[in-house]
Formats: structure tokens, sequence, C-alpha cells
């Protein structure tokens, strides 16, 4: 029996950032995929509160909420660092993962809610302000070291661009946001993407178009 | 160094303000404390704070940190006498999700019974009643989530039951029931007998019932302009 399990789904970016950091560590999981439309009794009795992947079960014992998982991982097993040493940048990172994950809901929002889409599009340019700001000339979030905020900016990184052609509604270009753009070209080419990989671009693409077509379909038939 | 200076930049009546008060004031640790005029925020807040323009902000040896869970995983970290967390990972890891539970779910919950009204805020108070419900079987019999010491959760969110309260009074939806939640509605109390010293920083609760009641009614006339 494996003593580390992931549950979790393929495409999900919360998903990818606990087999990131798994993968850091040379652990090795089972991956349970998940069909979030039926959900197994496992996932139902692993995170009762929120129900929702990922979900870490480490020696039978389930830890929910991704960061909470990257966290856990960090501080359980051997292998390189994923939080730096010195707690100010640890403060740092952990500041820019919880800016990175809290601006989840509106870059979903932007692209595939018809509600309150003009506020989160605003909000996402916003962020996306801010890290251009902010990321100029760095290649790492924090200091010179791969590690929390890059795993958590995976979804701006990666799914974020996924979602841009899935959709058509462009956001990000390289007049308006340089050093984002210049950051994102390196991040998706980085060491660390080769060696431990996002989600094919082409299989995530076809997921989302697939989804957007649905989300459309149903919102369509039930409008009245 | 963990000597030096240590300043926190807040806000009296908030309770994010209150959970650095709190982890320093147990571990400790001198401060000095500057009081934020939120409308008119100062230069200093703009500067150590440039992303989100908010208190609290603790400031050591000149650099700042923001957003107030990272401040209490910063101060655990560098003062490490007296700890909040728990030495176990998975135990961190339990006491890390209560607290992001309290902060994804209670807060807002509470926050909307404040500002919402009609239909959406009945919705919202049942939603944020539920929530607390399952605080209290998480807690169970214990006097505080760190079992027998304060812990991070009890420093982090004790302070939601005081506010609960108070917004409970203030739209008369009662959102803390001391008959469905018997071991919570003490644990905001239990926490400040188990440390006094957490008293003297700790806005009364008749201050801050006043404070938010004027709060309340500048949100009301808003809405309905």
């Amino acid at each position: 029996m494996a003593e580390v399990k992931l549950l979790g789904v393929w495409y999900s970016p919360a998903n990818h950032r606990v087999e990131w950091a798994l993968k850091i560590k040379g652990v090795e999981y089972e991956f349970i995929e998940q069909d979030l439309q039926n959900k197994s009794p496992l996932l139902l009795e692993s995170n009762p509160v929120h129900r929702k992947i990922p979900v870490l079960i480490h020696n039978g014992k389930p830890i929910c909420e991704s960061l909470i998982i990257v966290e856990y991982i960090d501080e359980t097993f051997e292998g390189p660092s994923i939080l730096p040493k010195d707690p100010y940048d640890r403060a740092l990172a952990r500041f820019w993962s919880k800016y990175l994950d809290d601006k989840v809901p509106a870059v979903v929002n932007t692209f595939f809610l018809k509600e309150e889409q003009e506020k989160a599009k605003e909000e996402v340019c916003e962020m996306l302000k801010v890290l251009d700001n902010e990321l100029k000339d760095k290649k790492f979030l924090v200091g010179d070291n791969f590690g929390l905020a890059d795993i958590t900016a995976n979804f701006v990184g990666h799914w974020l661009g996924v979602f841009q052609e899935a959709t058509g509604v462009e956001l990000v270009t390289s007049e308006k946001f340089p050093n984002f753009c210049a950051w994102r070209d390196e991040y998706i080419n980085c060491s660390q993407v080769k060696e431990y990989p996002l989600p094919r671009r082409d299989e995530l693409l076809a997921f989302v178009q697939a989804r957007a077509r649905a989300a459309a379909s149903a919102s369509a038939s039930t409008q009245k | 160094m963990a000597g030096e200076k240590v300043k926190l930049l807040g806000y009296w009546a908030s309770p994010f303000t209150l959970r650095v008060h709190w982890a320093l004031k147990l571990k400790g640790i001198e401060y000095d404390y500057q009081e934020e005029d939120l409308p008119n925020k100062s230069p200093l807040i703009l500067q150590c704070n440039p992303v989100h323009k908010k208190i609290p902000v603790l400031v050591h040896d000149g650099k700042p940190i923001a957003e107030s869970l990272v401040i209490l995983e910063y101060i655990e970290e560098t003062w490490k006498h007296n700890p909040i967390l728990p030495e176990d990972p998975y135990e961190r890891a339990k006491a890390r999700f209560w607290v992001k539970f309290v902060d994804d779910k209670c807060v807002p919950g509470i926050f909307g019974t404040f500002s919402k009204v009609g239909e959406e805020q009945r919705k919202i108070a049942k939603e944020a009643r539920e929530n607390l419900k399952i605080l209290e079987g998480e807690l169970g019999k214990k006097r505080f989530f760190g079992d027998t010491k304060i812990g991070f959760m009890d420093v982090a969110a004790a302070w939601i039951i005081c506010w609960a309260q108070i917004v409970g009074e203030i739209v008369d939806i009662k959102l803390v029931d001391a008959e469905e939640m018997p071991s919570l509605v003490s644990w905001f109390q239990n926490v400040l007998e188990a440390a006094p010293v957490l008293k003297e920083c700790t806005p009364p609760k008749d201050k801050l019932l006043e404070h938010n009641k004027g709060f309340h009614k500048m949100l009301v006339a808003s809405a309905s302009t």
C-alpha cells in the first residue's frame, strides 16, 4: 500500500502544485484521479469540510488545501527546500503565494463567467500590473531560488495563457506587461519545469475548450 | 536579529491587527505600535505595503511584512520561544487548515451578514452559522483549539466569536447560538482568561460595538444613495 497518496485531477493548477512539490522532494506517491462530478467516498471522507481536491494522504492522514500541503511536504520530506531558509524570505514567499492564490477566482471569472466578469477583469488587470512591476529583471519571485511562490505562480505562468487561447479573451500582451511576459516565457522553459513538466498545453487547451463549450450550452439552455 | 526594533502598524478595531498584537504579547516581544488613521493612510503604510495598502504591517529591523497570517508565521519563526504552532508537521497542517477555514468561510460570512440586507443577508447568515457549527465540532470539549495551551488557531481566530456576537447584536440576527455552540461561545473569553497579557491590547467589547454600530450606519447610508 502506498504511503503517500494524492487525490487530484490532472487539469487543476492546485493539484499540480502538490505534484510539483512531491517530485522536487523525490517522494513516491500514488496519484488517484478523481471524478469531480461524482465524488469518491475516499475524497468525501478525506476532505469532509470542502470536498475538494487536492488532498494528500500520508500514512492514512489527510492534508487539504494545496499551499498547506506544499508546506507540509517541505517540512516532512528530505530533499531540496521549497521554502527559503531565512524567515524574512519565507514571509515574502508566503505573501506572494497568498497573493497569487487569492487571484485564482478572479482569473476564472474573467474567462468563464458572465456575472461580475467586468469586475473580475479589472482585478486581473490590476494583478498583471502588480506582477509586471514585481517581476522586472527577476527570474524567481523571491530570492535566487525556485520555490513556493514560483510553484503557486503555475496558474498565471501556464493556465492563464491557455485560458486566453481557449476563449479569445486577451489580457496579457508584451506591450502592456513586458516584464510579466519575459518572466512567463522563462518560466515555461526553466529547468524546474523541464524536469517536472506542467500539464501539456495542447491537452489542457482541448480540455478547457470542451469545458467552455459545455458551460456555454448549459447556460444557453437555462436562459429564459 | 530577533532583538532589533519591532513596529506594528495597525488599526485599533481591526481583528487582523489584533492577531498580531496577540502573537507579539504571547511571546513577550517589545514593540512600538502606530495607529493608522484608515481613511488617510500614512506614507509609511503605502511604502511598506504597496501591493494592498492595508494594515496590519509588521516592520522588523526596517523590513516590512504584510498579511496578518504571514506576519504570524514570521513571528513564530523569528522568536522561537513560546511556540504557537505545534511541532508535528501534520498538526501544523491541521492548525493552518482551520485558520484558513475561518478566513475563507467564517469571515466573509460574518461580514456579509453585517453588510447585506434582505434575502441575501438571511442566506449568508445561515451559511455563517453552519460554518461556525463546523468550528464547534472541531473545538469539541476543549477550552481552546491548542488543547492544553493557546495555539495558532486561538491567536488567529478566537476574535471571530466576539465579532460574530457584535454583528449579531447590530443586525439582530443570531450568529453564535449558545445552545448549538456551547464551546465556541466561550472560546474568546477562555483565551483571554488563560493569557491575561492579551487583555491589555484587546479593545473592550462595548467600544467595538459602538464603533461597528457607526460603521453599519455608514454602510446602510451609502447603500441607499
